[in-house]
């Protein structure tokens, strides 16, 4: 009696900690905060930035309205910047869901050295983006790049005009968006793969006794069961291809002439290297419709997960 | 007859497996045999690329480590992700335990949301955060990034987290609670060690994401001592139009291998945790 007596706020902790709904906010408060504190006060902080006029050299916060949003549509190569990054993203997706697809297909296969097949598949994902983006710039060098060399020797290209892959406009695009579509297919064999696992095998099986063929098996019951998962990682992918600028920094630091720069670039180049803060968030928040966009269907596609 | 069109099957499925793999890595295999090529054999157009015209070398890894801050920037990498890991884990497994254990739509609205925070990308917060870590006083210290590199972390990590306790039954609290132990006390004592696997995986994940991170290292960190590995080899061993070729596929090789390992074993939970659960 005595002992609860001297030690009240023992007591009283040692009761609230009995009670679960009190830890229960306990335990989740503090990733709250870190997120509340790092991504929401920032995210407030970049929209302010982008009504105002702040640059590293005048760093107030003069209100100057929606000016900064329309000086960025008004520049050309900001609406250049804008088409690229759809069409990057839209490329690389589109190729890497497509060699995603068919690789799931064969490494679904028993065979030997499946398993070395799949680590190997994988690796471009796995590793660090801005070492991998490295490998390429040397294999796209303009007078030593591998590729050259092979299409050379196989008489396809003349060596005295060897194209310059980094250095022409559109081959620079396709380059740059080769290297999304490299580093995001393996994402999409092991979605599948996962996919094609958790469909029925039994129904599957009923399904080809009563006579559906490869393609109606593949469109009436293997896409639609795993269409949610898909739709996760095709929503990941994108997010993550629309919003990079460490392949574009790296490959091509956005040029020839601004042919591959994209949002994240941009806002890069404007933001940080020129100084001009505002302009940059103004630029970077034209992802946010996008991200808007992507978020609501992933929500979907997360709710349907559960039915 | 029979027999052919088999071989010719499984000949062209051979040659997709091959053809596949080629695709993903030869530029893999291209750092390897430029890291121990020598430089008159790398920059000679006249000799084939694809093998060793002279003998192989170790002279771009020799330079890499003892005339380069290669080293300092492994152990940067190294430190940053400790200490990554260890605010991941004091924030993330208790979260994710939280959200596992609230009842109804709650916990999982409120899951989805902390989820949903690691889509917001690099790219939306760099130049806010660079504000925000030159007022904590942090700008070109490698300790922005320990502060920053949690924001999606945590957010990765107690959702993947979340699904590891959703799988452990309640019963076993519930009856540590009965026995006399409070609801912290049941978790340490019983919750904890079942859940060390998940746990691991969250290691795991929370190093290999804070490894691939590139924007904001380049954003903040300007001092070579200061940079980790990715931004170092990316910036540092570039030096105008000069390219250190065999020391700098030296360098992408060495630091790209643990990652590479880490990935391939972990691959599985992975899967199921950006996917939710949804696949088994």
């Amino acid at each position: 009696m005595t002992a609860i007596a001297t030690t009240p706020w023992l007591a009283r902790s040692r009761l609230l900690l009995d009670r679960p709904e009190f830890v229960g906010s306990l335990f989740i408060a503090p990733a709250i905060i870190y997120v509340l504190v790092l991504v929401g006060l920032p995210l407030l902080l970049a929209l302010y930035y982008s009504v105002s006029a702040y640059s590293i050299f005048n760093p107030s916060f003069t209100f100057v309205g929606l000016s900064n949003f329309r000086d960025v549509l008004d520049s050309e190569i900001f609406r250049r910047t804008l088409l690229n990054t759809f069409v990057f993203t839209i490329g690389a997706q589109t190729i890497g869901l497509l060699l995603g697809k068919i690789g799931a297909m064969l490494l679904m296969q028993e065979f030997p050295g499946r398993r070395i097949a799949r680590a190997l598949v994988v690796l471009p994902w796995a590793v660090p983006v801005s070492l991998a983006t490295l490998a390429w710039l040397w294999m796209f060098d303009s007078l030593y790049s591998v590729i050259n060399w092979t299409l050379a020797a196989a008489g396809l290209i003349d060596p005295a005009n060897r194209p310059q892959w980094l250095g022409q406009q559109d081959l620079a695009m396709i380059a740059v968006t080769v290297v999304h579509a490299w580093r995001l297919f393996p994402f999409g064999v092991v979605i599948f793969l996962a996919g094609f696992t958790s469909v029925p095998k039994d129904v599957l099986d009923a399904a080809t006794i009563d006579g559906a063929g490869f393609w109606r098996r593949n469109y009436q019951i293997i896409l639609p069961t795993m269409l949610p998962i898909v739709v996760i990682a095709l929503i990941f992918g994108t997010v993550f291809t629309f919003t990079d600028l460490s392949v574009v920094y790296l490959l091509t630091k956005g040029g020839p002439i601004n042919s591959t720069q994209v949002l994240g670039s941009l806002a890069f180049q404007v933001g940080i290297l020129s100084g001009d803060v505002a302009h940059g968030a103004a630029i970077c928040l034209f992802l946010f419709p996008f991200l808007l966009v992507s978020v609501i269907v992933l929500l979907r596609a997360l709710r349907r997960r559960e039915i | 007859m029979r027999v052919a069109r088999k071989l010719a099957g499984e000949g062209s499925f051979y040659t997709a497996v091959v053809l596949l793999v080629l695709f993903a890595a030869f530029p893999f295999y291209w750092m390897v045999i430029t890291t121990f090529k020598t430089d008159a054999d790398l920059y000679n157009l006249r000799s084939n690329p694809y093998w060793f015209n002279a003998a192989p070398t170790f002279e771009h890894l020799r330079y890499l480590f003892e005339e380069t801050l290669f080293t300092r920037w492994l152990w940067n990498t190294a430190l940053i992700g400790f200490c990554v890991v260890a605010i991941t884990l004091a924030v993330a497994v208790p979260a994710g335990y939280s959200l596992a254990r609230t009842p109804g739509r709650v916990g999982e609205n409120l899951g989805i949301g902390i989820f949903l925070t690691y889509l917001v990308p690099p790219t939306l917060l760099f130049l806010p955060l660079s504000r925000v870590i030159s007022d904590l006083g942090l700008q070109d210290s490698l300790w922005s990034l320990v502060v920053v590199y949690p924001t999606f972390t945590i957010p990765f990590c107690t959702w993947l987290l979340m699904g590891f306790f959703k799988s452990i039954p309640r019963e076993i609290e519930e009856a540590a609670i009965v026995d006399g132990c409070t609801v912290l006390g049941a978790f340490m004592k019983t919750v904890l060690p079942l859940s060390l696997p998940g746990i691991l995986t969250a290691v795991i994940f929370a190093f290999t994401l804070t490894m691939q991170e590139f924007v904001y290292a380049l954003t903040f960190i300007s001092s070579s001592e200061e940079k980790p590995v990715t931004l170092g080899v990316a910036t540092d061993l570039i030096r105008g139009d000069i390219f250190y070729w065999g020391e700098l596929m030296g360098a992408a090789l060495i630091a790209s291998v643990p990652v590479a390992i880490a990935y391939n074993l972990f691959l599985d939970r992975f899967i199921s945790g950006i996917t939710g659960g949804a696949v088994k």
